[in-house]
């Protein structure tokens, strides 16, 4: 170990993110992911007693989505110390992205067998709305997911950051941002299906969505998306950049006067947060079948603040941890004792300020 | 009452005749056809016999499946055949005895309707014995008139419409082809104007302050909590909720009883006790460790309202609860022919000035405000003084929760009371007390009156959901220009 800690400069790149240690955890959680579950869900026949069910792979795939949000929010939060509580906007905007392109795959399959989507037949419209316009090619899907919650996340934050918004102020107005986006998307002449959203997803790039293969490739490429959001993270917090996001959360002030401009640091770490949250709503989206504004609820909002608080914040693998732990936790009780779900999480919350303020990673460090 | 019944009677009579047809099949049919101009026609056929079973079949039908010969057929509605079917159900819930249920009925229809359901209706107002009920059924003819192909019907009506308030017929009509109801209608619209533009301001101006006293409400517990003692405190709408169900719970004592209209009286002392105790017990037991990291705070405080939610949840259910306003609260003063200003807004309105004058005087003139005071300039000077300062905490949020629990029980009086009750004040409680500026009391109550007005002025242009997200926006960018709020405190404390 004590070669790997030498000056950075001499470190081969991939020694500097992690040790053998950190490798091999990654080498593990990659071999389940492409290996393990692909084999053991599809080959392995349903009457055996190793086979994955859909639901499983389901369920594990919605965490990784979460997983990846919870990284997100690590990033501004656990090392830049801004606590925004609008990424569940981001992860919704990504989702109703995506959520677009799938409802033009539906074509004509529709409960009104219209080219329009069920819902704007419904409404009586007779033609796509100019927002509309493009959503029927993946790559502009594509492009939709990575730029609506960048450029949202870069205006907002420009003008929050320049006039120094901080603490709990940005707290709370990015509260009030996504709670009015919100009211927005419940809107049914926004055009984006009131508040049943979208759903009924028939087909995605002309694959059945409902295939055990779909299923399996979107898993596959989640968890790929899930370790490649790690990997960049870990690198960005390593670099000197990363250094600078951790002094602006310690003393924003002495850094400034040091000579940096904290607003560009800023900025960035939040555009780069809300872009992989978008990502992660657009992997979401087909997987759970149904996107609507309630996941812009600013409940979610804190809900995943409290994941990366469970798992550690500042610590990468603690905001992993802590997404699957709560969202496991969450699983088991909506399903177990549904009416002391918010019991539980509650309790979580209260109980991880007062006496884990460094979450399940601190804990297992001691 | 006789000559009411009477009319009942008649009106009975009238379609008793009517019902002996069975419906018609041939009507049945279109309506399960997939064109929606057919299913229209259909209702319009079923409607314009009259026949009390055809309510029965519309309201089936707006669910999605109708009988026919005794088979179920799943048919499409979309919205605006189903706005047809509402309609339709109106004009047959004319013929109801009931008067409340007549009235409500025309009411709907006031709107404008089908004109194919005229006839129906026509018969309806003849047969009406009931003055109030009679004049909306002739607004209701006038504005099915006014579709009508014949020039002079449409004159006529609107003519007739001068009389009524109900504008938005009138601006459609505004811009017709023809020229001669064009400007009949245009004069009519000035003419109506010039009569009801005072009563429009009164009564957005009445609104205004009426919704800008609810926020005050809201947000003055907070102004102490947040504002004075910087305690994110995220439970504050859960303390809001629990004040409106001690209300009920205390209605629930004196319903029966002939002092039913006095439980106000016994039910503001409760719900400001309850929501103070549970606010005092909640600093003792979690808030008290978390003074000086507000992120901390945030997240706790967000978990003690989910406990909150659902432990409400599991006593009372999940199902909103029916809180009774007192009886001399109901109904409300007449001031022009288009402004009502109902009692209980009124007394909300009264309520928030008390309220307001309360904390004002407590904090200024009693020994335990100036304690509060004094601790939240400067902790450290208090404490040596001899000032207890964490009990002086305990007892100021103590004062803000209960303030809190003051709001719900107004708050009780005019809307639903439910577990998610104080979810929809949160994000707009602390809005108001950013808005107006933390640490200042004015400002709270300056930024509540101003939003409250701006919301309904704005609501007035584009509907209440607009107008909230303008409102939000506005105040984002209000915030971002001037993070320090309307009234800023003068000082050096620039880093909070």
């Amino acid at each position: 170990m004590s070669a790997l800690t030498l000056d950075q400069g001499q470190t081969p790149f991939m020694w500097r993110l992690y040790g053998v240690k950190g490798w091999t955890a990654i080498g593990i959680g990659g071999l389940i992911a492409f290996v393990v579950f692909p084999v053991l869900n599809l080959l392995v026949p349903p009457t055996s007693a190793l086979h994955i069910s859909a639901f499983w792979v389901t369920l594990i795939g919605k965490i990784m989505c979460y997983a990846i949000v919870a990284l997100a929010l690590d990033l501004v939060w656990g090392y830049a110390g801004i606590l925004s509580l609008g990424h569940g906007l981001f992860f919704a905007l990504g989702g109703y992205a995506m959520g677009m392109y799938l409802m033009r795959q539906i074509g004509r399959e529709g409960q009104y067998q219209s080219d329009l989507p069920d819902f704007m037949v419904f409404l009586d419209w007779k033609e796509l709305p100019w927002h509309w316009s493009m959503s029927d090619q993946f790559w502009w899907a594509a492009v939709l997911v990575v730029l609506v919650p960048g450029v949202l996340a870069f205006i907002f934050g420009y003008f929050a950051f320049r006039s120094r918004v901080k603490g709990v102020y940005f707290s709370i107005i990015t509260q009030a941002l996504t709670f009015a986006a919100m009211l927005l998307f419940f809107r049914n002449n926004t055009g984006f299906g009131g508040n049943n959203g979208f759903t009924d997803f028939k087909r995605i790039l002309g694959f059945s969505i409902t295939a055990p293969e779909t299923r399996m490739a979107l898993f596959v490429i989640t968890a790929l998306t899930l370790i490649g959001t790690f990997l960049a993270a870990r690198w960005i917090v390593t670099s000197k950049f990363g250094r600078v996001l951790e002094a602006i959360r310690d003393a924003e002030a002495r850094v400034m006067f040091c000579g940096y401009n904290t607003m560009h640091y800023k900025l960035a770490i939040f555009t780069f947060s809300a872009v992989l949250c978008g990502i992660a709503g657009a992997l979401y989206v087909p997987q759970v079948g149904i996107i609507n504004p309630s996941e812009m609820s600013p409940a979610n909002s804190i809900e995943m603040a409290i994941w990366v608080a469970v798992g550690g914040r500042g610590t990468l693998a603690g905001a992993i941890l802590g997404a699957g732990l709560v969202n496991g936790a969450k699983s088991f009780f909506t399903v177990a004792f549904p009416e002391y779900w918010l019991f539980a999480l509650g309790a979580i919350f209260i109980c991880v300020t007062l006496f884990m303020p460094r979450g399940v990673m601190g804990l297992l460090k001691r | 009452m006789l000559l009411q019944g009477k009319g009942a009677a008649a009106l009975a009579a009238l379609f008793i005749s009517a019902s002996a047809f069975a419906l018609d099949r041939s009507a049945l049919e279109k309506l399960a056809s997939d064109d929606n101009d057919e299913k229209i026609a259909a209702i319009a056929a079923l409607v314009a016999e009259g026949d009390p079973k055809a309510a029965d079949v519309l309201k089936s039908a707006a669910e999605g499946e109708i009988e026919v010969d005794g088979k179920k057929v799943e048919i499409v509605v979309n919205n605006r055949v189903r706005a047809r079917i509402a309609e339709a159900l109106s004009v047959l819930k004319l013929l109801s005895p009931d008067n409340a249920e007549r009235h409500a009925a025309a009411t709907a229809l006031t709107g404008g309707a089908d004109p194919a359901m005229l006839p129906l209706v026509l018969k309806a107002r003849d047969a009406e014995q009931d003055p109030a009920v009679k004049k909306l059924l002739e607004l209701a003819t006038a504005a099915m008139q006014l579709r009508s192909e014949d020039k002079e019907t449409r004159l006529a009506a609107i003519r007739a419409l001068a009389g009524s308030d109900n504008k938005a017929l009138l601006v459609e009509a505004a811009s017709d082809a023809d020229e001669d109801i064009k400007r009949a209608a245009q004069s009519t619209l000035r003419e109506m104007d010039d009569r009801l533009v005072w009563g429009e301001w009164l009564g957005l101006a009445f609104a205004g302050v009426s919704l800008g006293s609810i926020l005050l409400l809201a947000a003055l517990g907070l102004a102490i909590t947040y504002g004075l003692m910087g305690v994110i405190n995220m439970a504050h709408g859960e303390l809001i909720m629990i004040g409106a169900y001690t209300t009920y719970v205390v209605q629930g004592w004196f319903r029966g009883s002939a002092l039913f209209d006095f439980y106000l009286v016994a039910a503001i002392p409760a719900a400001f006790v309850v929501s103070a105790g549970v606010g005092m017990l909640l600093e003792r037991s979690v808030i008290r460790w978390l003074y000086g990291r507000p992120l901390e705070t945030l997240l706790a405080t967000w978990g003690i309202s989910l406990v909150l939610i659902q432990a409400v949840r599991t006593i009372f259910g999940a199902q909103n609860v029916q809180v009774e306003n007192p009886a001399f609260m109901s109904g409300g003063i007449q001031v022009m022919a288009n402004v009502v200003l109902p009692w209980n807004r009124i007394f909300i309105i009264l309520f928030a000035a008390g309220v307001l004058v309360a904390m004002w005087a407590l904090l200024s003139k009693t020994r335990l405000g100036l304690y509060i005071r004094g601790v939240t300039q400067n902790r450290s000077m208090a404490a040596c003084v001899g000032v207890p300062t964490a009990r002086v905490d305990t007892w100021a949020f103590g004062l803000g929760s209960g303030i809190a629990g003051l709001a719900g029980c107004a708050l009780s009086q005019v809307g639903n009371v439910g577990p998610d009750l104080g979810q929809g004040y949160i994000v707009d409680s602390f809005l108001v007390v950013v808005f107006g500026g933390v640490g200042q009391l004015a400002g709270t109550v300056y930024a509540a009156l101003v939003l409250g007005f701006a919301n309904k002025l704005l609501e007035s242009w584009s509907g209440a959901v607009l107008a909230k997200i303008a409102v939000l926006v506005f105040i984002i960018f209000f915030i971002q220009r001037r993070p320090q709020g309307l009234f800023a405190l003068k000082g050096r404390a620039v880093e909070a």
